[in-house]
């Protein structure tokens, strides 16, 4: 009970901080519109194989956009040392963790949810059809993005490249997540169920995020307190 | 005989090859009040942070009530005020400290967060941003959070730094009402004057070594530099 109060008190402290600077959410809103801009002029709209590369698409906008909610994470505690006094309260490291990585979630969440429909528009697609495997798919990509993430974030908080050692370090350990949400959302995305052969990569979604939310809780207090 | 509040046993700290501390030993007893004092670089910070549990000593050990500082028991037990003053600029000062008091499990954080408010004279400002407010007004708050979950023992890292006199008689004030409730404060600190008003002990750091510790005496509060010129580098 205690575990969950705590939780739930780091969760509305990054949430309310954030609502007030905004720093993190608009910079990721506006990268992820940017790039799908860009994007939508390098494949034609009517191309029945942007449809095909739309999971691709959309996952690596949602990764470099979810990276920049996932740098404010923990750089949001070095003014002022704000992480001492986290580290000083009798907060276990798995609470820090479950609790930041919620807001992350959150965050990374709204952007997607924003991108999706702006999606929509300047490729042409009707994303709704499959709506709800296509939340599910999203809910469980992005928890995996946003373990990994925080995990990270806080192993970098202290390093002066830590924007660029970031991705660089989360990236490759996304591969499996990535393989499996990417194909599931351009099935999703075209109409299709989730069905056969497919199912297999929605397990690999629930067990990369059940292995690496395991991980993240038993290595936290360590990778903060050393 | 007070039991040992603070203890520090043959306490060594590297970075790299370099020994910061060196061989630091001292007990500190439950309701005194240990003024550390020393030139820049000489240790005090990295001693007070290795107390707080923050950093690990390379050789020797620290306790705190009898426990590691690392374990959640003994942070619950130990206020500390770094150079950091740990207050999030974006919440106001009442959002700050009710955030403290529920990470601390404070049976009723609000009302512990309004008390402190009005004991470090920030009542009126407890709805404003903290980003607005002054670095004296900013460092009372840090003191607040710092004792808002009634500690057993404070680790002050320069406490007076940057107030004005009225936020200087406040923290004293109330480092002295902690003292006479029997909580044990250990500070480091370059204002000597308004330290050793408060100080039952003094330990002079020199070059990372324990050069001088002892009860404070009648010359040192009138000769706040007597320390410096006895025990002290050159």
């Amino acid at each position: 009970m205690r575990f969950l109060r705590q939780v739930a008190v780091i969760t509305a402290k990054d949430l309310r901080a954030e609502m007030r600077t905004k720093e993190a959410i608009n910079a990721s809103f506006a990268f992820a519109i940017v790039i799908l801009l860009i994007l939508s002029f390098a494949f034609d709209p009517t191309e029945e194989t942007t449809r095909e590369i739309s999971g691709g698409l959309l996952w690596i906008v949602f990764t470099f956009a979810g990276t920049l909610v996932l740098n404010r994470s923990f750089a949001r505690e070095l003014p002022n040392d704000c992480l001492d006094g986290l580290l000083a309260a009798p907060v276990p490291g798995s609470a820090l963790f479950v609790g930041k990585a919620l807001a992350n979630f959150v965050f990374i969440l709204a952007v997607e949810m924003v991108a999706l429909p702006v999606f929509g528009i300047f490729y042409n697609v009707r994303w709704t059809r499959q709506f709800w495997p296509l939340m599910l798919v999203l809910v469980l990509g992005t928890w995996g993005l946003t373990a990994i993430g925080t995990v990270f974030s806080a192993l970098t908080v202290n390093i002066r490249l830590r924007e660029v050692m970031l991705p660089l370090l989360v990236y490759p350990l996304m591969i499996p997540m990535l393989l499996g949400a990417m194909r599931l959302t351009a099935l999703l995305v075209a109409g299709q169920p989730i069905a056969g052969d497919d199912t297999v990569w929605l397990r690999l979604l629930f067990g990369f995020d059940i292995i690496f939310t395991a991980l993240a809780l038993v290595l936290m207090e360590t990778v903060l307190r050393g | 005989m007070s039991a040992v509040a603070v203890d520090c046993a043959g306490v060594w700290k590297f970075y790299g090859d370099f020994p910061a501390l060196r061989d630091i030993s001292f007990q500190v007893p439950e309701g005194r009040c240990l003024a550390l004092i020393g030139r820049n670089g000489a240790g005090k910070t990295t001693l007070l942070r290795i107390l707080a549990g923050f950093s690990r000593a390379g050789r020797g050990q620290t306790k705190i009530l009898g426990t590691s500082p690392r374990e959640a028991d003994a942070r619950r037990r130990i206020g500390f005020l770094g150079h950091g003053i740990a207050i999030y600029d974006e919440l106001s000062a009442l959002e700050n400290l009710r955030l403290f008091g529920k990470l601390y499990g404070l049976p009723d954080p609000d009302h512990a967060a309004r008390h402190w408010l009005e004991r470090t004279g920030l009542e009126r400002v407890r709805d404003g941003l903290v980003r607005e407010f002054s670095r004296g007004m900013r460092q009372r708050l840090a003191v607040a959070r710092a004792l808002l979950h009634n500690p057993s023992v404070l680790l002050l890292d320069e406490p007076f730094t940057a107030l004005d006199d009225r936020a200087i008689t406040v923290l004293q004030s109330v480092l002295r009402d902690a003292l006479a409730e029997g909580r044990t404060v250990v500070m480091s600190t370059h204002q000597l004057r308004e330290a050793l008003e408060l100080a039952t002990d003094v330990g002079l750091i020199s070059r990372g070594r324990l050069a001088f510790h002892g009860e404070r005496t009648p010359e040192m509060l009138s000769d706040p530099g007597w320390v410096y010129a006895r025990y002290g580098e050159a």
